[in-house]
């Protein structure tokens, strides 16, 4: 058995429903035709582009040029991570947080599935690009979620945590609840997905390994596998970007610094 | 109990004392404040009141120091100064969903409650149904822990009706009487003549001497 290739008539097809949708958002108006429509470009365009990419990064398979796709593909994260935040750091920080973290948490669960699933050799691109791009994807998740959610949070609740600190609590203290619902909205959309696999949704790998013919055992087996590694990339992203920006948000003498974010535009 | 005796100030370390104490457009401000002492501050909205308040805690960059028995507020950590020199907000800020949770643990909330007229079984209550003038009251009682020296008061009986406001008043008198030191923000030049042995005016960034 062997899967269905596609084309582009079928792709066009397919098209038809994100333009149906943008359509319905037009007449009700609801605001996300816009928004829609750019994404779904972007889809198309980044797409194709990348498998034209990863044609020329397979054939040469040399390790400098896939640490160069990696480098990009983590740049353009800490850009995507920045566009999410309502509230910025002000200066560097805005992009230097979410790009220290990203890099960090995707680095470190990489080099973890590459020396459990040994690849030969070992940065075969093959399995590190699409490891990296899918642990990548979750960290983003992540990252993006708890520190927006942590950042407007610290906005809101400003008077619930200064009466807190004006009362002797530390930054530490004062920040836990903020933290903490940060962390778990972060969370959970890793959460869903490991949930919900395979009672309420198939996984997208898994779905296009058994429409591509591997064993749908063996599918499951690498879908559990990858399920892990997300979870641990996000939770680890979150986890330190969470105390990064409790750090940053307030100074050595246990002050709200909200000075340090920036007013959205 | 130390007593304030001008003449004395250079013989004796205030009990609270701050040097060119400066933020934004407040400062520098230079003041001194003893033990069972209230002074109070008026001033139009927008002169800085709250702004020079926060800075007395700490709880905002500035520049200048404070000191508390002698001790600088730079050479302890910003938690241990600020659970001796309490800043309590106009605007009271909560953190739990329930009154309990901003109370110590096991503590016996009935006396102190009915103290400022509320009932003991508020400490049951979510936040959220409390008033106002509830909130504002429970905010001072909460900023009253053992630890606590010296109350930066903003405004404390702003939403408050007269019999609710004696209740505070005396209360406050209490702390006084123990050895507390009071820096009373009000609006009220009225509250001032009767909660305070010394009376200021912030204008133009400066602290002047003012006679009610």
């Amino acid at each position: 058995m062997s899967a269905p290739l596609i084309g582009y008539t079928e792709l066009a097809l397919a098209a038809v429903l994100v333009l149906a949708s943008a359509i319905l958002s037009l007449l009700l108006n609801l605001g996300y035709a816009r928004a829609l429509l750019v994404a779904g470009a972007r889809t198309v365009i980044q797409l194709l582009l990348v498998g034209l990419v990863l044609k020329t990064v397979f054939a040469l398979s040399s390790p400098w040029l896939i640490g160069a796709v990696m480098l990009a593909m983590l740049v353009a994260a800490s850009y995507e991570i920045r566009a999410r935040q309502q509230r910025r750091y002000a200066g560097l920080w805005s992009f230097g947080i979410g790009a220290a973290t990203t890099m960090l948490a995707t680095l470190f669960v990489t080099a973890f599935a590459l020396i459990t699933l040994r690849p030969d050799p070992w940065f075969s691109p093959q399995v590190v690009i699409p490891l990296a791009g899918i642990v990548l994807g979750s960290v983003m998740n992540g990252v993006s979620i708890s520190l927006n959610a942590f950042n407007t949070g610290i906005v809101r609740e400003r008077a619930a945590i200064e009466a807190r600190l004006a009362l002797g609590a530390s930054r530490y203290t004062a920040l836990k609840p903020m933290q903490r619902s940060a962390l778990r909205s972060g969370m959970i959309p890793i959460i869903n997905q490991m949930s919900a696999a395979g009672i309420i949704t198939l996984p997208g790998m898994m779905t296009g390994q058994i429409l591509a013919g591997m064993a749908p055992f063996e599918a499951a087996k690498y879908q559990i596998l990858v399920l892990f590694l997300l979870a641990g990339a996000a939770g680890l992203g979150a986890l330190v970007a969470t105390y990064v920006a409790v750090w940053r948000t307030t100074d050595e003498r246990d002050r709200l610094r909200l000075d340090r974010l920036v007013q959205p535009p | 109990m130390v007593k304030y005796v001008a003449g004395q100030v250079a013989r004796h370390t205030p009990m609270l004392e701050t040097r060119s104490l400066h933020r934004l457009a407040v400062g520098p401000i230079d003041m001194t404040l003893d033990p069972g002492c209230c002074m109070s501050i008026v001033g139009k909205s927008g002169s800085g009141k709250s702004i020079l308040l926060r800075m007395i805690a700490d709880l905002d960059p500035h520049e200048g120091g404070a000191a508390l028995d002698g001790i600088a507020c730079s050479s302890m950590p910003a938690p241990a100064w600020r659970r001796q020199v309490t800043y309590v907000a106009a605007e009271s800020g909560w953190w739990d969903d329930r009154v309990a949770a901003h109370f110590p643990a096991r503590a016996d909330l009935s006396a102190s409650f009915a103290s400022v007229g509320i009932p003991a079984e508020a400490v049951s209550w979510p936040v959220s149904q409390l008033s106002t003038g509830e909130r504002q009251r429970l905010a001072l009682l909460r900023a009253l822990a053992p630890a606590n020296r010296v109350l930066l008061l903003d405004e404390p009986t702003s939403g408050l009706d007269v019999a609710s406001t004696a209740m505070v008043e005396t209360l406050l008198r209490e702390r006084l009487a123990q050895g507390g030191a009071i820096v009373l923000v009000t609006h009220d030049p009225a509250q001032a003549a009767r909660m305070a042995s010394r009376h200021f005016e912030l204008r133009d960034g400066r602290l002047e001497a003012r006679t009610p």
